[in-house]
């Protein structure tokens, strides 16, 4: 037997018996509409349910009751005990039915239309036969009821009763003997109340349910009280756990142990009473599927793996109705039209998978269509439309950023609204109910393949496992389900806090993780004193899809604990997502990761914000770019990239020479300015001292460093945070936090003034210097070749992308030459190449493509597009001379 | 002819000053605890405690009145209310007794009275000798707003 058909049962056979007693207490009182609109309900409820589930003798036996009922109701017809006895009659009908059901899995083949013809006629106002003199040689039959012939006749009923049937009378009888036996007409009486026993016996060993007297209906406060004393128990018996565990070879600990033993099986046990297989969250969606589908006209598979994973009812009431949105949602947008889908190469007929299992004490839930995915570009057009972001925003924004979108309120893409969905509530609310509980929804797209959503949630709320920590002095609890791992950091370990312009950062596994000093989140101490560590551990969360770093003093044990809201006056707190009492007894706070997140953002002037750190990366994701790494004021690495850097030179210190505040050593026979990194910074006092020289032309500036460390080829992902001067951000180089030099800095550090009389010199006046347009979208890459280009005697604009830089058309400026990334979202170097030839204003400007795609096709793509030439990244030298032959075929031309 | 009504207080005393709660809105009285400091509370806030199982948040009732902070070294002891079904340890420097007092001594608080404690205060008490402030523990506890007001 499936286990709806179960369900069925065991929740009939008590509306059943809720029934019964209703019926008899109707009788006593007529004129009682909440009495008739209560038992119409649970005949309605009984019909609703059987029509569900495909039992139509059931079914039509309990719609003509209800249609009596439903007179009842409306005054349309007075109760007289007669009509309460048909209606008896065909509660035991469905009684029996139930049995036969209970036995067999399905529904005895049998006729009900004369039970349905006597109700009708009651519904439509004709007589009852009456007849109510009890018959006692029925009484005998009764013990026997499953006989095949007919049973015998009843007078109320007008025919014969069949087997498994009760006689009305009888019933009544026995009824009216459990309800008020004084008030029992004498004889009859008397008969019947011996033979209710008795029936009631034969009835229930053949046919009542026994699934009913498996199961009792427990209020679900009951079950919530009990928890929440099974919890302070739980708590208490930890408390005298620690307490006992002090005192060596107590008396108390073997009682304790039995004790610890018994609390933890009643824990167990009355978790098990509040779990629930997720399949009862489910139950309703074939329906729902097989109804979408007619609605719809598409053709949909609804599987479902891991029904029986069970998790707690409070947690399962809470994730139906977003799961059944979500459903719904995946059959309405998800899935195509047959038509559709056999054109994009698919069978025709859509699948939805729902998949629950257990992982590492959370339920993880997947929702799955093999439909046409997200369309990103519907999501951004929405995003703008609707005033979420803007377009720069959204170029900078990777897929699955954008995806975020339909979680936002009101964010519906549905291109209309139909009975099913797209009514613009939806996903925020499903994300909100969610993360109401601790969850975490989150969701992949292939454009054309299908949608994934992924629910994790944790298996009761009632007690959580928790990580207790120590910041100055005072404890902590982090919710293990946000904690992703534990690192030890110190001054002397592989680990450590290193600093890029004052944000604290830790290397884990070649990413830099943003730090959140705890102590100054809580205001527990300034940030001299979150310096002064030399040990500290590092808990590792995650916070929706990123991860980030708190810095406590210590960690202990994880403890289960029991979550209390705060108090009222200390719910503004964000950072507190509640609190417990542990097992010494104290009272702890615990945090909350999404606050703390949130917190450390905003301290860091809403420049910084935790969450967004990792995504805002700079440059190509894809590129290598060969970097030099070194050492200078400092033991942290720094790096530029090799591509600037003209030559490495060592120089005897003695070489180093003075001027003018200048310091300056003769190389090539002329004098190079030698720039340091910091301004306090100390030559090496014997011995010789390593340079970086950076050339341009015939003019040579050295940067002194400490010790050239390596040449690393490497992705280089600049994240750009707290600007510094000289520094263009950090990045992971080798494996390690790396600052990246602002070569332009020192560039024109090294030169200043005398670069620039020199530069007079070259070109006449400054008015004559050429004006260079240089697109490309990487900040790190503007950064870089602007200075150098202006070093180099350019005037030079910059642009983010190929809009902007369009831009500068509209206002009337005009270049000498453009300098273009190929790749940038939005438009295309390619795409602007074009747009640049199109239009007469800049017609003749010639561009030089910029990319590190360096291809012969990707060449001749460029030409056509109509780029003058082409230079890859990062070779500066090409980049400068292929300029200059640009500008001079130009003003030869 | 005039009807004499009695109240019941708790009595305490913070800072010399005598003060009384109202007895019905006393659950428990409390002696030192050990309590748990509460980070970007509202400095009224001691911190929290554990009263048998439940979570009681500790109000510096001192602090609350812009008194300073105890010199003598007592340890203090605590009373705890309820306010809105939320129990509140208030933190005072010692527990007296239950007294019985005549309406008739009752005296609104003077207009000179720092708005401070007129505000936290329904009144005052002519007792023998003594002069007992009664505490109206919902205005005690709502310093949100006074705080702002004051």
């Amino acid at each position: 037997m499936d286990d709806l058909l179960r369900e069925f049962l065991t929740e009939t056979a008590e509306s059943i018996n809720q029934l019964d007693v209703e019926l008899v207490n109707l009788e006593r009182e007529p004129d009682n509409p909440a009495l008739i609109a209560s038992i119409f309900r649970l005949v309605h409820t009984i019909k609703g349910t059987c029509g569900f589930l495909g039992l139509p003798r059931l079914e039509h036996v309990a719609h003509a009751a209800e249609n009596v009922l439903g007179k009842f109701r409306d005054c349309e017809l007075v109760v007289t005990p007669d009509s309460v006895s048909l209606i008896l009659a065909s509660i035991d009908r469905i009684k029996s039915l139930l049995a036969a059901l209970e036995d067999s899995g399905q529904e005895p083949a049998g006729d009900d239309a004369e039970l349905i013809d006597s109700l009708d006629a009651l519904a439509s106002g004709k007589a009852v036969p009456v007849d109510a003199t009890p018959n006692p040689a029925r009484i005998q039959d009764l013990l026997t009821p499953a006989q095949d012939a007919e049973g015998p006749f009843d007078s109320k009923l007008g025919r014969a009763l069949r087997p498994g049937e009760v006689s009305l009378d009888e019933l009544e009888a026995a009824f009216q003997a459990a309800a008020a036996p004084q008030s029992s007409p004498g004889g009859v009486a008397t008969a019947h109340r011996e033979a209710a026993p008795a029936r009631q016996e034969v009835a229930r060993s053949a046919t009542d349910s026994s699934l009913a007297n498996q199961t009792i209906r427990v209020n679900v406060d009951l079950l919530e009280n009990l928890m929440t004393m099974v919890s302070e128990l739980v708590l208490t018996r930890n408390q005298l756990l620690q307490m006992v565990r002090s005192l060596d070879d107590s008396e108390f600990t073997v009682p304790l142990q039995r004790l610890s033993h018994v609390t933890t099986e009643l824990q167990e046990g009355v978790m098990k009473t509040r779990m629930q297989p997720i399949g009862n969250a489910w139950a309703k969606l074939p329906r729902l599927i097989r109804d979408l589908s007619v609605e719809l006209g598409k053709k949909i598979e609804l599987q479902m793996l891991g029904q029986e994973t069970e998790l707690d009812r409070q947690v399962l009431e809470l994730i139906k109705d977003p799961l059944t949105h979500m459903v719904r949602n995946s059959a309405d947008h998800g899935l195509e039209r047959p038509q559709e889908r056999l054109k994009a190469g698919k069978p025709e007929t859509g699948h939805i998978t729902l998949n629950a299992f257990h992982e590492g004490g959370h339920i993880i839930i997947e929702i799955r269509d093999d439909g046409r995915g997200l369309d990103v570009g519907r999501i951004r057009a929405k995003a703008i439309e609707q005033g979420l972001a803007i377009q720069q925003e959204l170029d900078g924004m990777a897929e699955q950023q954008v995806l975020q979108f339909i979680f936002r309120p009101g964010f519906s893409t549905a291109a209309k609204v139909t009975s099913v969905s797209g009514r613009g509530v939806g996903m925020d609310v499903v994300r909100t109910n969610i993360e109401k509980i601790g969850g975490t929804v989150d969701l992949k797209s292939d454009k054309g393949k299908g949608t994934t959503f992924t629910i994790k949630i944790p298996l009761t709320l009632a007690i959580v496992s928790a990580l207790i920590v120590e910041c100055v002095g005072e404890r902590f609890a982090i919710p293990q389900i946000s904690v992703v791992e534990l690192v030890r950091v110190s001054e002397d370990s592989e680990h450590r806090i290193e600093r890029i312009s004052e944000t604290p950062v830790l290397r884990l596994r070649d990413r830099l993780l943003p730090l959140v000093f705890l102590d100054r989140v809580l205001a527990l101490a300034d940030e001299a004193g979150s310096n002064r560590k030399n040990e500290a551990f590092v808990v590792v969360v995650q916070v929706g899809s990123s991860n980030f770093g708190i810095v406590v003093d210590r960690v202990f044990d994880t403890e289960e604990i029991v979550v209390k809201p705060v108090a009222p006056i200390l719910r503004d707190i964000a950072l507190f997502s509640g609190n417990t009492i542990l097992g010494d007894g104290r009272v702890i706070m615990i945090l909350d990761p999404n606050g703390i997140a949130a917190a450390a953002g905003q301290q860091a002037g809403g420049e910084h914000d935790v969450r967004s750190t990792e995504k805002r990366q700079v440059g190509q994701s894809d590129e290598r770019t060969a970097m030099l790494v070194f050492r200078a004021g400092g033991p942290e690495p720094r790096a530029v990239p090799l591509a600037l850097v003209a030559r490495l030179e060592e120089f005897p210190v003695e070489r180093i020479e003075r001027s003018n505040q200048q310091i300056l050593v003769q190389y090539r026979g002329r004098l190079m300015p030698l720039v340091m990194m910091e301004e306090k910074y100390e030559l090496r006092s014997a011995g010789a001292q390593p340079i970086l020289v950076f050339a341009d032309g015939d003019r040579s500036m050295g940067l002194v460093v400490d010790e050239i460390v390596d040449i690393v080829e490497d992705r280089l992902q600049v994240e750009q945070k707290g600007r510094k001067a000289g520094v263009l951000g950090s990045a992971v180089v080798a494996g390690q936090a790396t600052e990246i030099v602002d070569v332009g800095y020192y560039l024109q550090k090294g030169f200043g003034d005398w670069f620039q009389a020199a530069s007079e010199g070259a070109f006449g006046e400054v008015a004559a210097k050429r004006r260079v347009l240089l697109v490309d979208d990487s900040p790190f890459f503007r950064h870089m070749l602007a200075p150098m280009l202006s070093v180099a005697g350019y005037e030079v604009t910059t642009a983010a992308d190929a809009r902007a830089a369009l831009r500068y058309r509209e206002d009337g400026q005009a270049f000498d030459v453009i300098i273009s990334d190929i790749e940038m979202p939005g438009m295309s170097g390619f795409d602007f190449a074009r747009a640049v030839r199109e239009d007469e204003r800049w017609h003749a400007t010639p561009i030089v493509a910029l990319s590190s795609h360096a291809s012969a096709r990707d060449f001749e793509r460029g030409r056509e597009a109509g780029f003058s030439d082409y230079v890859p990244k990062s070779d500066r030298d090409a980049l400068l001379q292929t300029l200059s032959a640009t500008l001079a075929v130009r003003g030869a031309a | 002819m005039k009807e004499t009504s009695t109240r019941n207080f708790v009595t305490v005393t913070i800072a010399g000053q005598l003060f009384g709660i109202p007895v019905l809105c006393v659950q428990d009285v409390l002696g030192p605890q050990s309590i748990t400091r509460i980070p970007l509370a509202p400095p009224e806030v001691a911190g929290a405690l554990n009263l048998r199982g439940r979570i009681v948040t500790a109000i510096d009732v001192r602090r609350r009145l812009n008194l300073p902070p105890r010199t003598d070294g007592g340890r203090g002891m605590s009373v705890v209310v309820e306010h809105r079904g939320e129990p509140y340890s208030l933190l005072i420097d010692s527990v007296g007794e239950v007294i019985e007092v005549d309406e008739a001594a009752y005296e609104r608080a003077p207009a000179t009275l720092d708005p401070l404690w007129r505000q936290i205060s329904s009144g005052i008490y002519r007792l023998d000798g003594e002069l007992l402030l009664s505490l109206d523990v919902d205005r005690l506890l709502d310093f949100g707003n006074t705080t702002m007001a004051a």
